[in-house]
C-alpha cells in the first residue's frame, strides 16, 4: 500500500483517535451533543492537524529538541487562532455551539501527539496525509457519537426529525452522562467486531501501539520500542 | 489426620441465611408501603407501574445472564427488590414503559455491567431513578393525588407554605408511589430491625444528622412542626430505611456506617435547603455510595494484636 493512503487508513481505522487511541476525550465527550457539532469539531481539528503537521514537519530539522514542545504549541496555537476567527466569521451558529472548545483544540492531545510522534520525524507529504487520516478518523468518531446521541436524546439527526412524534427523547443522552454511555457502547461494539474478525482468522486491524507511533505508545515497555512489524520481518528473515 | 481437624480458609462461622432469605425479608418489609401506595394512588392505576417495573427488573436480569452465559441469579430476589424499590420511587402517573426502561437501566447498566450483585458501586434503584429524572424531568416531577395535580408537600414547604404534617405521616399526599406513608414505611422498617436485617446505625445517624442540619440552617430553629414535615416529606424515610441500608453499597464497619449516615444527612439537608429542587435524598445517597470505599478504608478496624500504642 502506498505510504500516503496507508497513513489515511491508519488514522481512520487502525489507530482511530477516538475509538482505538482514546485521545482527545475532552472534546469528544463535551461537544458531541449533535451530529453537526461532531462534524464541525472534527473538521476544525482536521484543518488544524493538517496544517500543523505540515509546518512542524517542515521545521523538524530547525526546531531544537529541548524546546520542541513550546515550539509545537506556538505552531498549533497560531492555526487554532486562524480557525477560530474563520469559524466566527463564516459559521457563527456552529461557533456559538462549540464555544470554548475551539480554542481548546490547542491542547488537544491528538494534535500534539501526532506532531511529537509522527510529524517531527517524517517528511512533509506523509505528515500531511497522517494529519488527514487522523483528522478524518477523529471526525468520523465524533460524528458517530453525535449521531447516536442526537438520535436518542432529541430524536433527530442533523437537525431533522427522524423518530416519530410519539418518541419521548431520553434527554440524558445529550447531557454529559450520555456521552460516556454512547462512547463506551461504540468502543465495545468495535472491539467486539475486531475480536470476531480475529477469531475467524481474518487479518483484523492491529491494535494501537503496533503501528509507528512508538513514542506515544503505552505498550512500548513490552516491545522495547521495536515495531511489531519490524520484529515480524526479522523473524521471517531469520 | 483426624477428620475433625478440618483445615479451611475463613469464613469459619456458617449460617443458614442466604441472600435470598434476606431479600425476601426486604420484600416483605416493603409490602406495607407498596400496598398503601397502590391503594393511595388507585385512581392513577399505580399497580400497573409497580408490576411492570418489578417484572422488567427480573426479566432483564434473567435475559442478560442468559445472553452472557452466566449463572442465572433471579432466584436470590435481588432483582425483585431493585425493581420494587425503583417503582416505589416513581410518581404514579409515569408511563409504564418509562418504569420498565428504568428497571432495565438499573439491572443491566448499574448492576450487571459492574459484575452483578455485590459488585455494583451505587444503589441500582436510585441510580435508575436519577437516570429517569434526568431523562424525563417533566413526567418525573408530575405529581397527582386524587386527580388533582400540584406540588409535593416538600415543595410547598420549600416555598414557605404551611403543610399538614398529619397527612404526611399517614400518606394522603402527593408524591412517589412508596414514599408518602411514613407509617407504612416504619412498619416495614421495624420488621427489618426486629429480624436483624438492618441495624440502627445508618438510618439513625442519617436522620439525626439531617435533623441537626435542618435545625441549624433551616431558618426555623428547633421547630418540631417544620422538622417533622421535613422528615415525613419526600423520600427521606424510604431512603434512610430501605436504600441507604443496602448491603452492597454501604460500609460494613461500624464506625463507617455512622460516617456514611452523617454524610447522607448533611448532603440531603444541603440539597433540600440550598439546592434547586425540593428533594435531594436520591442524589445524597448515590453520592455517599461513591464515598463508601474511602469511608471503609478510613474506618478499617485494627486487627487484634497488631499495631497498638507506641
Amino acid at each position: 500500500m502506498n505510504k500516503c493512503t496507508e497513513r489515511i487508513f491508519n488514522g481512520l481505522v487502525k489507530e482511530n483517535p477516538t475509538f482505538v487511541l482514546m485521545l482527545g476525550m475532552c472534546p469528544t465527550l463535551a461537544v458531541t451533543t449533535s451530529a453537526i457539532n461532531g462534524i464541525g469539531m472534527g473538521l476544525s481539528t482536521t484543518a488544524v492537524l493538517i496544517m500543523s503537521n505540515m509546518l512542524i514537519s517542515m521545521l523538524r530539522k530547525i526546531i531544537p529538541d529541548s524546546v520542541r514542545m513550546p515550539a509545537f504549541i506556538v505552531v498549533v496555537a497560531s492555526f487554532v487562532t486562524i480557525v477560530d476567527f474563520l469559524l466566527e466569521g463564516f459559521v457563527p451558529g456552529l461557533y456559538d455551539s462549540l464555544g470554548l472548545y475551539i480554542p481548546l483544540i490547542v491542547v488537544n492531545c491528538i494534535i500534539l501527539g501526532r506532531a511529537e510522534s509522527y510529524a517531527s520525524k517524517n517528511p512533509v507529504l506523509p505528515s500531511v496525509f497522517d494529519g488527514i487520516g487522523m483528522g478524518l478518523g477523529f471526525t468520523v468518531g465524533l460524528t458517530c457519537i453525535g449521531i447516536v446521541r442526537e438520535l436518542i436524546g432529541a430524536g433527530q439527526i442533523f437537525g431533522r426529525q427522524i423518530m416519530p412524534d410519539s418518541y419521548e427523547p431520553l434527554t440524558i443522552f445529550i447531557l454529559a452522562p450520555g456521552a460516556f454511555f454512547v462512547l463506551a457502547c461504540l468502543v465495545a461494539l468495535q472491539n467486539k467486531i475486531k475480536n470476531h474478525l480475529a477469531k475467524k482468522g481474518k487479518k483484523a486491524p492491529q491494535n494501537a501501539g503496533c503501528g509507528e507511533g512508538c513514542a506515544s505508545c503505552a505498550g512500548r515497555g513490552i516491545c522495547g520500542g521495536h515495531l511489531v512489524s519490524d520484529i515480524k520481518k526479522e523473524e521471517e528473515g531469520a | 489426620m483426624n477428620e475433625n481437624f478440618n483445615v479451611s480458609s475463613s469464613p469459619h462461622i456458617r449460617d443458614r441465611i442466604r441472600t435470598g432469605n434476606i431479600m425476601l425479608m426486604v420484600v416483605i418489609a416493603l409490602l406495607p408501603a407498596t400496598a398503601f401506595g397502590i391503594w393511595n394512588f388507585r385512581h392513577e392505576d399505580a399497580w400497573i407501574l409497580v408490576v411492570v417495573t418489578t417484572a422488567a427488573a427480573v426479566l432483564s436480569e434473567y435475559i442478560y445472564e442468559k445472553l452472557m452465559k452466566k449463572p442465572v441469579t433471579v432466584s436470590d430476589l435481588s432483582a425483585v427488590v431493585t425493581g420494587l424499590l425503583l417503582a416505589l420511587n416513581l410518581p404514579p402517573t409515569l408511563p409504564w414503559w418509562m418504569g420498565a426502561l428504568g428497571a432495565v437501566f438499573a439491572i443491566v447498566v448499574v448492576k450487571q455491567l459492574f459484575g452483578g450483585l455485590g459488585q455494583n458501586f451505587m444503589n441500582p434503584a436510585l441510580a435508575a431513578r436519577c437516570f429517569l429524572l434526568i431523562c424525563f424531568a417533566g413526567q418525573m416531577t408530575y405529581f397527582v393525588y386524587d386527580g388533582v395535580t400540584g406540588p409535593t408537600p416538600l415543595a410547598e414547604l420549600k416555598a414557605g407554605q404551611a403543610v399538614n404534617t398529619m397527612d404526611m405521616l399517614v400518606g394522603n399526599i402527593r408524591g412517589t408511589i412508596g414514599e408518602t406513608s411514613v407509617i407504612a414505611i416504619m412498619i416495614g422498617a421495624m420488621f427489618l430491625l426486629l429480624m436483624g436485617v438492618i441495624d440502627l446505625k445508618i438510618p439513625g445517624s442519617y436522620i439525626v444528622s439531617f435533623v441537626i442540619f435542618i435545625t441549624i440552617f433551616g431558618g426555623h430553629g428547633f421547630d418540631p412542626q417544620y422538622i417533622t414535615a421535613h422528615l415525613c416529606g419526600g423520600g427521606l424515610m424510604l431512603g434512610a430505611w430501605f436504600m441507604a441500608t443496602d448491603y452492597v453499597t454501604s460500609p460494613i464497619t461500624g464506625g463507617g456506617k455512622i460516617v456514611y449516615g452523617i454524610c447522607m444527612g448533611l448532603l440531603t439537608g444541603l440539597f433540600r435547603l440550598f439546592g434547586g429542587s425540593a428533594e435531594g435524598v436520591s442524589y445524597a445517597i448515590i453520592i455517599s455510595n461513591l464515598l463508601v470505599p474511602l469511608i471503609e478504608k478510613a474506618t478499617l478496624p485494627r486487627p487484634f494484636g497488631k499495631g497498638g500504642e507506641k
